[in-house]
């Protein structure tokens, strides 16, 4: 049998699945930033007239992937799976999402490495011929994630430097078997890795030893070098995880260039007051669904990697004082 | 920590020194500037405070009381500017110093307060009302029974 796996964690699809649409809903912080105008649609306020922040995000993830559906045109008979995730206890924002969608559904959590896990399953479900469209969303709230992981949103305190910013977003793709549209080649499944970070303010740092073997994994497996991807963009490691994971590479022998760049740099600016970055899996999937996908299309870019990053802790943990363990997941997209 | 079991190729770099990079690589609080304002914002506050004692000692209240008043005073402004969204953004600005005070006392109670209320109010607001403020409560009140105590003593 002609297995599809190559090297040690590498799997290369025979008929790579196409991105048939994407779709991004994102918050107002969002939208003022330098990517505003990448996205499909801003929403006025955090809460946007639900009753609680958990089920706007839920509303938000929906709204995408409706958007993607509409966008690809596909009937919804012929969508096979809806793959999603959030970093919400139990997955509340897809679960209820998939509530609504009334689609065969299976939850990811992958924390913040989520949309390129999703994209790495969903091309597997597609590329093995289990399934003949694949409808992929994933979200995060501010908000929801502030209250769940940290403190009360209207408690006064100081956040530290080298924190990031979860970002409100929601995007969906839509993956199918035939079609026109950016194609996902291939995709590396990450190890877990933990090198004893227990900073809670500093999960770049937690996540960048797991995302460097990822990439060098990948590069290994494939036999390619930094210089065959026009860009390379991890998910959410902020200006510190992204410095960290270059000098990681380096000591490692691979010298990554400046195509080498970080969804959480990306979508805010040094103004908008977000210290290290964007965080949170909305943050690599509005950041891909919107200017990178819109990037390839435009022939602007022809071969990407997109390596989400995943802090892999939760509130009990860290408070227990256990460290940070990382994780990423890389898919190659190529026009 | 560093796994020893995983296969080639992997990262080079020891604990040790991912230790010193990310030190190296993380930005630095910054303390002068944020000791600076604490020191303003916290000033600011307790010259308020002060002022409010005067006030009502000048309205021909007796001067402990005076200073009771005033502190539930600053208590309730401290909770009306939570509940307006305005102590989060002093409390960014002048950190320790307007947490120290009574009102940042009264912003960590009111601020689960509102956070909570989706839940309910008895799993919601009473169950969380303290998620902040509750270990100020419980060793405050516990090293005052032992001070007390000792103070009893001692005379």
């Amino acid at each position: 049998m002609d297995l599809k796996r190559r090297g040690n964690q590498t799997v290369v699809f025979a008929n790579p699945p196409v991105i048939l649409s994407s779709y991004t809903v994102v918050g107002p912080k969002e939208g003022e930033g330098p990517l505003g105008k990448t996205f499909n649609k801003i929403q006025k306020d955090q809460i946007n007239g639900e009753k609680s922040w958990e089920v706007t995000e839920s509303k938000m993830l929906q709204e995408a992937m409706q958007g993607a559906i509409d966008q690809a045109g596909i009937p919804k008979e012929e969508i096979d799976f809806m793959l999603a995730g959030d970093l919400l206890n139990q997955l509340i924002s897809s679960n209820f999402a998939a509530r609504q969608m009334a689609l065969p559904f299976i939850g990811l959590y992958g924390a913040c490495s989520t949309m390129a896990l999703s994209m790495a399953v969903g091309s597997m479900l597609i590329d093995g011929g289990f399934a003949r469209h694949v409808l992929i969303g994933v979200s995060s709230h501010h908000d929801t994630a502030e209250r769940q992981f940290r403190l009360p949103t209207e408690q006064g305190a100081q956040r530290a430097m080298c924190a990031q910013w979860t970002v409100t977003g929601a995007g969906s793709l839509l993956l199918g078997k035939n079609g026109n549209g950016p194609r996902i080649t291939s995709a590396t499944i990450g190890r877990v890795l933990d090198f004893d970070v227990n900073d809670v303010n500093n999960m770049g740092a937690a996540m960048a030893p797991a995302v460097s073997d990822t990439i060098i994994n990948h590069l290994h497996d494939l036999q390619r070098k930094p210089q065959d991807y026009d860009l390379i963009a991890s998910g959410d490691l902020g200006t510190v995880g992204l410095a960290l994971a270059g000098e990681v590479l380096k000591k490692s022998g691979v010298n990554m260039g400046a195509q080498f760049t970080d969804c959480g740099v990306l979508i805010y600016d040094s103004s908008q007051d977000v210290h290290s970055g964007g965080s949170g899996c909305g943050c690599s999937s509005v950041v891909f669904s919107g200017t990178i996908m819109q990037r390839i299309k435009a022939g602007e870019l022809k071969r990407v990697l997109l390596v989400g990053s995943g802090a892999l802790h939760s509130a009990t943990s860290m408070l227990q004082g256990e460290s940070i363990p990382g994780i990423g997941h890389a898919v190659v997209i190529e026009a | 920590m560093e796994n020893k079991s995983m296969r080639q190729p992997t990262i080079v770099v020891t604990p040790e020194e991912y230790k010193a990079l990310t030190k190296q690589y993380t930005p630095k609080p910054t303390i002068v500037k944020n000791v600076v304002r604490a020191f303003i914002v916290g000033g600011i506050i307790c010259s308020i405070g002060q002022v409010i004692i005067n006030s009502y000692v000048i309205l021909g209240m007796p001067q402990l009381e005076a200073s009771a008043a005033a502190t539930a005073t600053m208590i309730f402004i401290g909770a009306f500017l939570t509940g307006l969204g305005i102590y989060d953004k002093i409390g960014k600005f002048g950190g320790a110093g307007s947490i120290v005070p009574v009102t940042g006392f009264a912003n960590s109670i009111v601020s689960p307060a509102m956070e909570f209320k989706r839940e309910g109010y008895v799993l919601g607001v009473g169950a969380k009302l303290f998620t902040v403020a509750g270990p100020v409560m419980v060793y405050g009140i516990s090293t005052s029974i032992v001070v007390g105590i000792i103070f009893f003593l001692l005379h």
